[in-house]
């Protein structure tokens, strides 16, 4: 088939709701985007463990801890399924791995921020994740089956960060004064950073329309920060607590509440490296990174070696599924 | 750099159920690749069995030739019940 013809095919099945699966014919733009996209999105988890990782030692009861560790278990699992959806659209692991150690490639700002105190946990869990399952929630319908797939998974665990944090919140807002104090300052300074998760305003946004058109992205940033700050006004009332923006009241006319400027050049400046905690962010991941190096040589000699020696023997934690079934 | 071959993982989640594949994870050996597949897609219970294979293993048709390949279905429609007009006296089949 030609070119004209495949891409004809593609249209239509984006037309009728078909997902594109990896070995279908699709479109170069459309993979690079979406290599983008997941790959950028894989990064935000694995790096989105660091500001959480933070308190895990500090939690302030046993069960937090517990919970906390549970959390970021899951944030690893997400970047996991993550680059293995990418990988479907051949670029390997180690790739992806480059692009984000040597700063190419980008994640999402939020953890750019530092985490101060332990309301941090309950407000990035309320806001931040709040924020993620907005946009993730239309992503379980995004054209390409694999990303879909991943969404769908992740969706399904998310739900308990959001309500965990949330819950911290609203433990701190009934407790003492300071506990109340430290609750609304979490809230003050992860507001407006959350609010800016769903990237820069449709008119600057210059990937969105395509990514529309090719059914990646469901809704536009502006439509899902509208639902994230509509949803985030009712709930802080609940905490007795207060989102810091003067301007936030409901519009009847529009049924939805409006509210004040983001600051953008935050925004940009964040974005281009030089927020509170880009440095610190990449150098952990470095670390991590070239720490483990030795583990994963040892892993695969270890594993050449039993390869060598075992052509004979079976390996004794898996049985041969022949055997099983 | 010393690259972890990719393996596929097929998870039962319930006595009786068929394995279905959920995902992929890169792994030394299959033991590890065993264990990375408990961790990352059964944290919450969803498995009682896991398999895993090395991706290289698996063949797969090309959806480039699905017509032609799954052609000879296409045209044998008295293979379905459908198919059979039985007098409305006729119950139960």
């Amino acid at each position: 088939m030609d070119t004209e013809a495949l891409q004809k095919e593609f249209d239509e099945k984006i037309e009728k709701d078909i997902k594109i699966e990896p070995k279908d014919w699709m479109p170069a733009e459309y993979r690079k985007t979406l290599i983008r996209q997941i790959s950028q999105h894989a990064h935000s988890e694995i790096v989105g463990m660091l500001p959480e990782a933070n308190w895990i030692t500090r939690a302030p009861t046993l069960n937090r801890k517990l919970i906390l560790i549970a959390k970021v278990q899951d944030e690893a699992g997400h970047g996991l399924y993550l680059y293995c959806a990418a990988e479907t659209l051949n670029i390997t692991r180690e790739e992806m791995q480059e692009q984000l150690l040597s700063g190419k490639a980008k994640y999402s700002s939020i953890f750019n921020y530092p985490t101060l105190t332990w309301a941090d946990m309950g407000a990035i869990g309320w806001l931040v994740d709040g924020a993620a399952i907005i946009n993730q929630i239309p992503l379980c319908r995004t054209s390409f089956a694999p990303y879909s797939r991943g969404m769908i998974r992740i969706c399904k665990e998310e739900s308990f960060h959001q309500r965990q944090g949330y819950q911290i919140l609203l433990t701190l807002a009934q407790g003492s004064k300071e506990q109340k104090a430290m609750a609304q300052d979490a809230i003050n300074r992860w507001w407006w950073p959350s609010v800016m998760m769903f990237g820069p305003r449709d008119a600057d946004s210059p990937h969105t329309k395509q990514s529309m058109a090719w059914k990646i992205k469901r809704f536009s940033n502006d439509e899902l920060r509208q639902k994230f700050i509509d949803m985030c006004a009712q709930q802080v009332e609940v905490l007795g607590l207060k989102i810091p923006d003067p301007d936030l009241k409901w519009n009847e006319e529009r049924k939805h509440y409006d509210f004040g400027e983001i600051d953008w050049d935050e925004f940009w400046s964040v974005v281009k490296g030089y927020g509170p905690c880009n440095e610190e962010r990449m150098s952990a991941r470095i670390a991590a990174h070239e720490n483990g190096k030795w583990v994963r040589d040892a892993a695969m000699a270890y594993a050449a070696k039993q390869d060598a020696k075992s052509k004979s023997s079976t390996d004794k934690t898996s049985t041969k599924i022949s055997k099983n079934e | 750099m010393n690259e972890q071959p990719l393996w596929e993982v097929f998870i039962r989640n319930k006595q009786g159920l068929d394995h279905k594949h959920v995902g992929s994870l890169h792994a030394a050996d299959a033991r590890t690749a065993l264990e990375s597949a408990r961790d990352v897609y059964t944290r919450r219970m969803e498995g009682i069995s896991i398999w895993v294979v090395e991706s290289r293993y698996i063949h797969a048709s090309s959806p480039e030739d699905s017509g032609s390949f799954f052609d000879p279905a296409n045209d044998k429609v008295y293979r379905h019940p459908t198919f059979y007009k039985l007098p409305d006296e006729v119950q139960y089949m």
